[in-house]
């Protein structure tokens, strides 16, 4: 009797605990649309996508420490490969305590930290290598999780890669070092969201089977088909973690859905890089009311 | 003024190998990273004393920059080896963004530099390399002149917060600056005083203007000699000094006129002390199959070719 209470009790904190990363996803999704509204530039598709993705990881799976260090020696690490999909990236930075909230009302104007890419040159905490030219995250990823080896430092370092930039070629370069090497201190998720600038990723370039490619290469895939879900995102991190240690690199093959939350931007490509209007702007935030406030 | 004496022939990229041994005694901090060039690069040594502290990435130079950079996160100093091809024009877009722009605190340490590597040829001989890293934003590039004044920068490197490129070559060239000097980033070292012209040099062309000096004299020309081991920052200061002495001035270095040393020498000229120079480099071309003293010869990159050039820039005063 006593086990079951505590089991609906710690139930009831899970469930407490989805439903406000829930909502603060959905403030990350006002966070991002307002963002590129502002400045008519940015890229609100994959960060859309990625919200869920970004909230589970901050809010719940990493271990981090405020205030920011360049070094984050024995907390985990997370590089953002992608560096277009800044919206979320900043948004959840800033509801997480890196900067201010009201910082993000500078994203993308002259003399911000908000640069349209991540960037490490204006001292935004949080962010630890510049990226947008795509292709380098990975890299830079590996490169600190050996440091942290050499180190003894048993955190782990994170990194989200777009799928369409897996058409970058230094991507496999480092695929093939990772593994080779036991880099077995990382786990790097892949946005499955199956769509780049010019169209779908089947259409501008197929890559075949991503899971056949990465355990060819010598990495342990773990599939994720809802990576819009919350419970589910938390639970494939679980898994993730527990094979890290294991001589090879982890990645998670995460499937999202571009534009995820607001109707009219999903299932197309078009709001990859493109802004709402203001009445586009209206309809998306009628989707996603405030949660925690907006900036 | 020493008189400089060749202490015996050695190769650059052997100074480099011998400091960065120093360097794995003395920082455990610095790591090392090679694209698949360890007998090339002379690391050898430094990954037998600290197995764990090397990095053999394969034949993937762009990885080996991004994992440079992240090397860097967690306080380590890495130092990244291969050719001077492979090291900035193959992976421009990694230094740039990923190390660079980053601020992160990585060695690019670039051997096979210029014509001197000789019979591989154009493809591996790159003239363009210096061009490329002094355009970067906060990068510090540094040529070495001998093996003394290659292992010394490799150790000072170290101890600089900040991105770094070292370019030194293959042959094995005269050994003439004092064993054990030390290295100051960004210090040129006047190596001969002089009152007719000043002839700036770096790299292999150092001991070639000394070589020039000797000959200038013989025809009555006092040449001031100066080796810039540091193209950027420049010292400024030490070249002004020397031309309000002379007048004007001839630089000589391994690399394209474009982009290279004499450039950043005649755009501080025209804007500090407008004087004649003339420029002992390579004319926008491309290098060939050779030896290398045949191909310094060819291309007008030998102490000849400074001694023509110091007689035409002192006909235009």
């Amino acid at each position: 009797m006593i086990q079951l209470k505590l089991l609906l009790k710690s139930n009831n904190i899970l469930m407490t605990n989805i439903q406000s990363l829930e909502k603060t996803t959905t403030q990350v999704r006002r966070d991002i649309l307002r963002m590129v509204h502002k400045v008519n530039s940015g890229h609100p598709g994959g960060s859309l996508g990625c919200a869920e993705f970004f909230v589970a990881l901050f809010f719940k799976q990493m271990k981090v420490t405020l205030p920011f260090s360049m070094d984050g020696e024995n907390e985990d690490l997370f590089f953002l490969s992608n560096g277009h999909i800044s919206p979320v990236f900043y948004s959840v930075l800033s509801r997480r305590g890196f900067f201010p909230v009201s910082e993000l009302n500078s994203f993308r104007l002259i003399d911000s930290r908000l640069q349209g890419h991540p960037t490490t040159h204006e001292n935004l905490p949080g962010i630890r290598v510049a990226s947008g030219s795509l292709g380098q995250g990975l890299s830079v990823s590996i490169g600190a999780a050996l440091t942290k080896k050499i180190n003894n430092d048993p955190k782990t370092v994170y990194t989200l890669i777009g799928d369409g930039e897996l058409q970058e070629g230094q991507n496999w370069e480092a695929l093939m070092f990772a593994a080779g090497k036991k880099v077995d201190n990382i786990i790097a998720t892949v946005d499955l969201n199956g769509k780049q600038i010019d169209g779908r990723t089947e259409d501008v370039l197929p890559m075949g089977s991503l899971k056949n490619k990465f355990e060819a290469f010598g990495w342990k895939v773990i599939e994720l088909k809802k990576g819009n879900s919350i419970p589910h995102l938390l639970k494939t991190f679980k898994v993730a973690k527990s094979k890290l240690g294991s001589g090879k690199p982890v990645a998670i093959l995460m499937e999202t859905e571009m534009g995820n939350g607001v109707d009219f931007m999903m299932h197309t490509h078009a709001w990859h890089g493109k802004a709402p209007n203001d009445k586009q702007l209206e309809n998306a935030l009628s989707q996603n009311i405030e949660t925690l406030g907006d900036y | 003024m020493i008189d400089y004496i060749n202490q015996g022939n050695k190769d650059t990229r052997s100074g480099f190998g011998v400091g960065l041994t120093e360097l794995g005694r003395s920082n455990p901090n610095v790591v090392a990273l090679c694209a698949d060039l360890i007998g090339s690069l002379k690391m050898q040594t430094f990954i037998d004393e600290n197995p764990e502290r090397f990095f053999q990435v394969g034949i993937a130079e762009a990885n080996m920059m991004g994992i440079a950079a992240g090397l860097t996160i967690g306080g380590k100093i890495p130092f990244t080896g291969t050719f001077a091809n492979f090291s900035t024009g193959r992976v421009y877009d990694q230094i740039r963004q990923s190390i660079v722009y980053s601020g992160k605190n990585v060695k690019i340490c670039a051997s096979h530099a210029g014509l001197t590597l000789g019979e591989d040829g154009a493809t591996h001989q790159i003239l363009e390399d210096i061009g490329l890293m002094k355009m970067l934003p906060g990068m510090t590039v540094i040529n070495t002149c001998d093996f003394n004044q290659t292992k010394a920068a490799t150790i000072a490197i170290a101890d600089f917060d900040g991105p770094v490129y070292l370019r030194f070559g293959r042959p094995a060239v005269a050994n003439f600056t004092t064993e054990n000097l030390g290295f100051q980033i960004g210090k040129g070292i006047l190596l001969q005083k002089g009152k007719d012209l000043t002839i700036v040099a770096t790299g292999h062309l150092v001991w070639e203007a000394l070589e020039a000096a000797k000959d200038l004299k013989s025809q009555g020309l006092q040449a001031e000699v100066i080796n810039i081991h540091t193209i950027k920052p420049l010292d400024e200061d030490l070249i002004i000094k020397s031309v309000l002495k002379t007048g004007c001035l001839v630089s000589a270095e391994e690399h394209n006129y474009l982009g290279g040393m004499g450039e950043s020498i005649a755009g501080l000229l025209a804007k500090h002390n407008p004087c004649p120079m003339e420029f002992v480099a390579t004319q926008d071309t491309f290098g060939e199959s050779g030896t290398p003293t045949q191909l310094m010869s060819k291309y007008g990159l030998d102490k000849n070719a400074i001694v023509k050039k110091a007689l035409a820039v002192k006909n235009r005063i």
